[in-house]
């Protein structure tokens, strides 16, 4: 049997490569570089990959003429496992944005006199001599940013993969790094080794009904290529029973990711015992990949069975707005309200799953599904990521504060951090001048260009709800007046510059796409067609 | 290019606020308030300026367009016709009376005087903005944005439940605004439909045409939002908690100026862009509306709390404001229109006047008083001029707004004209019986502590009394600039006057004429 040697686009693929790489390379320092110094070069190393890797998208990105009136959709690439178009370059743009200001979270180590908020010594049993030790010695896992590196690589395929082997291979390449880094907190272990162990469980549970929808779905169409199965699904060639089983499991698979009812069970758990800077990363991060894998495989692959899937997305999108509305109403723990109104975020983002229409109805300024949830990605990202930077800020004795009470009265203590959380809030909650709002409008009329008007009118009052528990926080912070005698409760910690900036970044983009979303709208408009 | 008349009016309150938060905490609350209170005194100036250019037959003038969000079809386009610069103004002269009658009513507050007047001062601005705006995308934008300021400004200052009262508002006015916005996302996917493409501007959605259920669905959305504001039954009940906890001051923004967003928006948006749902929701509005002034009223007959009462009279109002608008006949609208403006300013002096009292007292209880007119002799004097001025008191400018809507209320319908005469009834028993059991009778012991007004106090209240009195007796300059926009809004919605029934020949024909 002769080999042939696969034929690469290197230059559309050099983004995940230099990712990929940056993340071998990080490896290789663990092992070579002496302790003391792992984590300045760490820390460089990550920044300059991901610097040099958005350079090299924004060049793909510009090889499609996104400026220009109209843009060149893409190539499929890698003998068609990856399709570089432009929702995919958008999405590594964005992940690759979220991650630069996560590495900034992960390296922050003023907060923690003097370390990362990383265990320094994962191995050892939380409680133990080991672990007094490790923490004596000061130890630090700069493991972390290899292991994000890999995360991050696999959320850039995933989003990108235009077969189903493909897609998996990225699924598990952006899962299996995050499983551990869920463990890794230095404070509250065991709650956090909880985290990582649900998150694992269900993962790797979610992970088999994918597999599984695959093996049927390729049952069906004869095909692992998105383009194959699309012309199978319009020629309604093999057993319509294992198409639908196939796109049911697959869809599991993917609502399980992106944290949609009924499949949100591990959200808040995990959010909240996974150290504060994974879960920003993991907030933006993979919700960008794993919505933009459930984009191109149901528009792209399953397009023409839209009406055997689209009343599921619909009862799907209702429970998941209705479900993280309702339970964020009821929590204590400020890490856990974020993780619920993630929740309901992502109930949000599938009303523009809904907007799916046949060309001919969509009319040449319509409001597109794809720029929608993009957008809504973008405005969500940012804004979470400097919300969860907040939360690293307010601290007690016992490390972040990060139940509810303990943030009573900080609009006096701190009113700079309190009022921007409250304007972070407000975005989220989607009051006009954010850019909550404006994400919120985009995918309400997207869903509503296409009928779903049942779906928008749920939506609003979801959203009515929302608005309720976040500014439960903020009377919180400034109408309640503290319980705790001067001195005591919570400080607000100094950060250092890193976390600062990833603040300033998130509350700057949530004014500024409020004010002036125009300008990336209409980008997203030229760019948001998926390559078939 | 002309001078951006709207944009400085609505920025220069803005950037007050912006310029009163960023001073430095060294600066003294006196100088903070003079600040507030002299960019306000600028508007003001800038608004009569612009009232001066106006020209009453001229249409929508001192418009402003650009392009804004081009995806969304949205546009920054400003523009005023009579109504909209009828309560520009008004909010322009209450302003800085309220910062004038608010002088220390910040001090005692959450975070003292400075984050206050910012927050009114943005307010301003952003009222400004909704009654200017001539694109429904932006109209919303401030609509929403309104609600923070006055959020915090019930939250910080005010009586003891105004963190409960400030979230009672705020859900309420936000779940209307949210129906909205599934409303305005509709119109939206409507004016897409089109050939020229999506637009929010009022001047292309004038030519979009709806069918009958979307229209009516549409229309259903916005006033659902707009009767929360405005409040009417049964959705009013934030109302009076509302004025319950808040300063006078915040009252007086919040009942005269931006519950006023409600009744402008019926007619701006709901009478000219479904003019078909309107005529098809005449007669429920109507019954609403008619069951407002009389619950209203009821209810404040019975209230002993004096802030509660006059937030209920003015549930009450507004069932006329809204039945005057939704007759659809000349009288009705000319009422209405008259009617948002000579509110504004009675409910803001009974509000201001009544603040005083209470502040004197320490308690708002109707009981706690009695004889004040003996000590006060100033204080007793203009709260019976405004009292009477909300009871509509002929020489007072509201008699003739609230002539103007009955009248328009008979020609709609016998019943619907009878029901809303009794409000003026009631409307005399709860404003003199305040006034009876507060001011006459003898003199309370625990009232004799109770000092006149100052001179501050005097003089923030007296422009309003004055300015009523003035239109009480001449309101041509008020008709002269509302009646085109009167005429404009009917010829939208499609209605006509009823031709009168005059006896035509002989009186024998009366019978047959029928």
């Amino acid at each position: 049997m002769k080999f042939t040697a696969p034929h690469l686009e290197y230059s559309q693929l050099a983004p995940v490569l230099i990712i990929l790489a940056v993340a071998t390379i990080g490896v290789l320092v663990e092992a070579a570089v002496p302790r003391a110094q792992r984590y300045l070069v760490q820390t460089v190393l990550a920044i300059v990959g991901m610097l040099v890797a958005l350079g090299d998208t924004f060049w793909v990105f510009g090889k499609l003429h996104p400026w220009s009136g109209t843009a060149h959709l893409g190539h499929v690439v890698a003998q068609g496992s990856l399709s570089v178009d432009g929702p995919a370059v958008f999405c590594w743009i964005l992940v690759l944005v979220f991650s630069l200001l996560s590495v900034l979270l992960f390296a922050e180590r003023r907060l923690e006199g003097g370390v990362t908020a990383f265990a320094g010594q994962a191995s050892a049993l939380p409680g133990t001599a080991a672990e007094r030790e490790a923490s004596t010695r000061g130890l630090e896992h700069t493991e972390v940013f290899p292991l994000m590196m890999f995360a991050v690589a696999g959320m850039m395929i995933f989003p990108a993969a235009d077969d189903l082997i493909t897609m998996f291979v990225g699924l598990e390449v952006l899962s299996l790094p995050l499983y551990l880094l869920c463990g890794l907190a230095r404070r509250r272990r065991l709650l956090s080794q909880e985290a990582a162990m649900k998150y694992f469980m269900l993962g790797a549970f979610s992970s088999g009904f994918f597999v599984y929808g695959m093996a049927l779905v390729y049952g069906y169409s004869g095909s692992m290529q998105l383009d194959k199965i699309a012309f199978a699904v319009s020629s309604q060639s093999g057993a319509h029973a294992l198409l639908l089983g196939g796109m049911g499991m697959l869809a599991v698979g993917l609502f399980f990711k992106v944290g949609a009812a009924p499949f949100q069970a591990w959200v808040p758990d995990v959010y909240q015992g996974a150290p504060t800077s994974v879960t920003a990363f993991m907030a933006a991060g993979t919700k960008v990949a794993a919505f933009g894998a459930l984009f191109r495989l149901f528009y792209v692959g399953f397009g023409g069975a839209r009406w055997d899937w689209l009343p599921i997305v619909w009862i799907v999108a209702i429970t998941t707005m209705v479900v993280g509305s309702v339970m964020a109403l009821a929590q204590t723990d400020v890490k856990r309200l974020l993780a619920y109104s993630s929740v309901a975020h992502a109930g949000f983002m599938l009303t523009a799953f809904l907007g799916i229409r046949s060309l001919g109805d969509i009319g040449s300024g319509d409001i597109q599904p794809v720029q929608a949830i993009l957008f809504y990605l973008t405005t969500y990202g940012l804004t979470n990521m400097a919300a969860f930077a907040i939360v690293t800020l307010v601290r007690d004795s016992g490390g972040e504060a990060t139940s509810m009470a303990a943030w009573t009265g900080l609009g006096k203590k701190s009113p700079l951090v309190a009022g921007t959380f409250a304007f972070l809030l407000l975005g989220l909650g989607g009051i006009p001048l954010t850019s909550g709002f404006t994400a919120k409008w985009a995918v309400f009329a997207s869903a509503m260009s296409a009928g779903a008007w049942p779906v928008v009118i749920i939506a609003v009052m979801g959203s009515a709800a929302a608005v309720f528990f976040y500014v439960r926080v903020i009377v919180l912070m400034f109408f309640t007046d503290g319980g705790h005698a001067a001195g005591e409760g919570p400080t607000v910690a100094v950060p250092s510059p890193m976390t600062s900036v990833v603040i300033a970044v998130g509350a700057a983009g949530t004014l500024v796409l409020g004010v002036v979303p125009g300008p990336l709208l209409d980008l997203l408009g030229r760019v948001g067609e998926f390559i078939r | 290019m002309n001078f951006p008349w709207l944009t400085v009016m609505l920025a220069l309150p803005i950037a007050g606020a912006l310029g009163t938060a960023l001073l430095p905490r060294t600066i003294s609350g006196t100088v903070v308030k003079q600040f507030a209170l002299g960019v306000s005194l600028v508007d003001l100036v800038l608004g009569v300026v612009v009232a001066l250019r106006f020209h009453n037959h001229g249409g929508t003038q001192f418009t402003e367009n650009h392009q804004w969000i081009k995806s969304f079809g949205a546009h920054y386009a400003l523009g005023v016709e009579g109504l909209g610069l009828s309560l520009i103004l008004l909010t322009v002269i209450l302003t800085p009376v309220v910062i004038l009658a608010s002088w220390n009513d910040g001090d005692d507050g959450r975070w003292g005087p400075k984050p206050f007047f910012a927050w009114m001062l943005a307010l301003e601005g952003l009222a400004v903005g909704v009654f200017a705006a001539t694109d429904v995308f932006l109209f919303y934008v401030f609509f929403e944005a309104t609600l923070i300021p006055i959020y915090f400004l019930i939250g910080g200052y005010g009586g003891p439940n105004r963190a409960r009262a400030a979230v009672k508002f705020l859900i309420y006015n936000l779940f209307g605004g949210l129906i909205m916005l599934a409303a305005v996302i509709g119109l939206y996917v409507e004016s897409a439909k089109t050939k020229a493409g999506p637009s929010y501007l009022l001047s292309d959605l004038a030519h979009v045409h709806f069918g009958t259920d979307v229209g009516r669905w549409l229309f259903l959305g916005f006033m659902v939002a707009f009767v929360v504001k405005a409040p009417l039954f049964p959705v009013h009940t934030w109302l009076a908690d509302t004025c319950e906890e808040a300063t006078p001051g915040t009252s007086v923004l919040l009942v005269s100026i931006l519950d006023k967003i409600g009744s402008f928006g019926m007619v701006r948006f709901c009478l000219t862009l479904f003019p078909e749902a309107t005529h098809w929701a005449t007669p429920a509005v109507v019954v609403l509306a008619t069951i407002s002034i009389i619950y209203g009223a009821l209810m404040a007959i019975g209230e002993d709390n004096i802030p509660r009462l006059i937030a209920y009279t003015s549930v009450s109002h507004f069932g006329f404001i809204v039945l005057g608008i939704f007759v659809l006949n000349s009288q009705g609208l000319a009422g209405s229109d008259l009617y948002m403006f000579n509110h504004g300013l009675s409910t803001a002096a009974l509000f201001l006047v009544g603040g005083y009292l209470i502040k004197r007292r320490g308690s708002a209880s109707i009981r706690d008083f009695g004889g004040v007119e003996k000590v006060a002799p100033v204080l007793a004097g203009l709260l019976l001029i405004s009292g009477l001025a909300v009871l509509s008191l002929p020489g007072l400018s509201p008699f003739v707004s609230e002539f103007l809507t009955i009248v328009g209320a008979f020609v709609y319908s016998p019943w619907a004209g009878a029901f809303a005469v009794t409000g003026i009834v009631l409307a005399a028993i709860y404003v003199l019986l305040m006034y009876q059991r507060t001011m006459t009778g003898p003199l309370r012991e625990d009232n004799a502590g109770i000092t006149d007004l100052n001179v501050r106090e005097i003089a923030a209240v007296v422009p309003v009394i004055a300015l009523m009195v003035v239109l009480g007796f001449f309101p041509k300059p008020l008709t002269a600039m509302l009646n085109p926009s009167v005429d404009h809004s009917l010829s939208q919605v499609g209605a006509h006057d009823p031709a009168p029934k005059v006896p035509s020949s002989a009186p024998a024909d009366e019978g047959s004429a029928k």
